[in-house]
């Protein structure tokens, strides 16, 4: 009953260098997955959103069936199917920290994916339609008049879906990559002293989220041409 | 069925390994802790959630700055941090007899059910006060100038409304619980992916036993999802729901 934070202090350097931003002698590292992660999954993304909105059925129900897939099933499972999956198919051991940095890229497309045709959807008809009237080509259509608003559409629940992957990387813990929730584990396990541990973590995970979460906010007034939430 | 190797990778399929003695019935009972600790979990949730959504809006600073505080803290840490927290940390705060006869009755079951409803309860509070937030204030002027009092225009107008419009987020955030139950695999609670991971050790048949455990959850998730696919259909407003329908396909 009597806690003691100094143990929080005198581990500091060691959760957040290594567990935080994975500067040590673990590969690892909650930032430097997540960081990677968004932008692989942005990536996958786009083509997923994209295909999703296309016209033929052979385009369309792949990226449909992959989406539905990976949103019905949990994350962990996912992170075990790579895990099991990616050494058997390149025939050598895999660190983990790129199976969970595939892991993640693979899961996290199909949200982004989602995003982006609600982007690209948030766009009105009448648009495309009046630039189709001014002569535009489809590619300029697309270019110009489409993605321009589907972006600043889409930045908000971008941040978000960051937030979630933030918050997710500490599930690469799990598989045994060295991030922030495994550094605690690996410091209770020395120390015994998990509610100050998980006390601290939880805090420094909060740190980051709420001051993304309140960038969010502000990007989302700032970015709304009438400068207040569109209701 | 056996055959050998997939995409040129020699492997034996063995699927006789998921109902054979002595895995035969860990599926089923992974999926039934899966259930129960989601279905209890659940409620905690939206009571939490009714309660703290509620508590945001109501025009009295104090009150909504708890809930406030209830919400950010909670929903901005990642939920297997919450189940370290409640299942190791926690306890040590709590007097020694409390502790030991929690240890005796399914701690990992309990320390996992509060870890995922108190997260769980914090995002369904935000999808409840975003809910009460989207009816316009006309409706309750228009029901109290049609003469029906304050509570009568809640009952009959404003709750009717919010219920029917938060079904399809709530849906949404409930299926979310239903998979992150299976975070509760790291605190020893024997569900669904547990079961899948006990198979795979047990067996060396992890394409198997990963293959059931995905096939669950992806039927447990689509049967839920179509049934309240219908059930929004069904009472949906017809000028409000309509509106969002179109812009999500």
């Amino acid at each position: 009953m009597n806690f003691d934070f100094a143990v929080v202090i005198s581990n500091a350097k060691f959760l957040l260098l290594q567990g935080l931003l994975g500067i040590g002698i673990f590969a690892g590292g909650t930032l430097r997955l997540a960081i990677p992660a968004i932008f692989g999954g942005f990536c996958i993304g786009v083509v997923l959103g994209l295909s999703r909105l296309a016209q033929r059925p052979l385009i369309h129900y792949p990226a449909a069936v992959y989406i539905e897939f990976i949103r019905g099933i949990p994350l962990v499972m996912v992170i075990f199917w790579f895990w099991f999956l990616i050494p058997v198919f390149l025939r050598r051991p895999v660190p983990e920290y790129w199976v969970a940095l595939m892991a993640f890229i693979c899961f996290e497309g199909a949200y982004i994916g989602e995003i982006v045709r609600a982007g690209i959807q948030s766009v009105p008809r009448g648009q495309v339609d009046a630039a189709t009237a001014t002569g535009l080509g489809y590619l300029q259509t697309m270019w110009s008049v489409v993605l321009p608003q589907a972006i600043r559409n889409m930045i908000p629940s971008l941040v978000t879906q960051f937030i979630v992957l933030f918050k997710d990387t500490s599930l690469a813990s799990i598989i045994g990559m060295m991030d922030l929730t495994k550094a605690a584990q690996t410091v209770t396990a020395r120390e015994l002293r998990p509610f100050e541990m998980y006390i601290f973590i939880a805090v420094v995970y909060w740190i980051f989220t709420y001051s993304m979460s309140r960038f969010s906010r502000w990007l989302e007034i700032r970015m709304s041409p009438e400068q207040a939430p569109s209701s | 069925m056996l055959l050998s190797g997939f995409f040129g990778i020699p492997y034996e399929f063995r699927w006789s390994v998921l109902w054979t003695t002595p895995h035969d019935t860990w599926l089923i009972d992974g999926l039934w802790i899966t259930l129960r600790i989601s279905a209890i979990s659940w409620i905690f949730a939206v009571l939490l959630g009714i309660l703290f959504g509620a508590l945001r809006t109501v025009p009295f600073r104090p009150l909504r700055a708890v809930a406030t505080a209830y919400v950010e803290f909670f929903r901005n840490v990642p939920l297997l941090v919450w189940l370290f927290f409640w299942y190791f940390g926690a306890p040590e705060a709590l007097p020694e007899p409390i502790r030991q006869w929690l240890i005796h009755h399914g701690m990992e079951f309990w320390c996992g059910v509060a870890g995922i409803s108190v997260y769980h309860g914090a995002r369904m509070s935000e999808v409840i006060r975003a809910g009460i937030q989207s009816i316009p204030k006309t409706q309750l002027e228009a029901g109290l100038s049609s003469g029906l009092s304050v509570s009568q225009t809640y009952r009959l107008i404003i709750i009717p409304i919010a219920l029917r419009l938060i079904v399809p987020p709530v849906t949404n955030e409930s299926l979310n619980l239903l998979k992150n139950s299976s975070l509760a695999m790291t605190i020893g609670i024997a569900e669904l992916t547990f079961a899948t991971r006990q198979i795979e050790t047990y067996t060396a048949k992890a394409f198997e036993a990963f293959t059931a455990g995905t096939l669950i959850y992806l039927a447990l998730c689509l049967s839920i999802a179509s049934i309240m696919n219908r059930v929004e259909r069904k009472f949906a407003i017809p000028g409000l729901i309509a509106r969002a329908e179109r812009a999500e396909h």
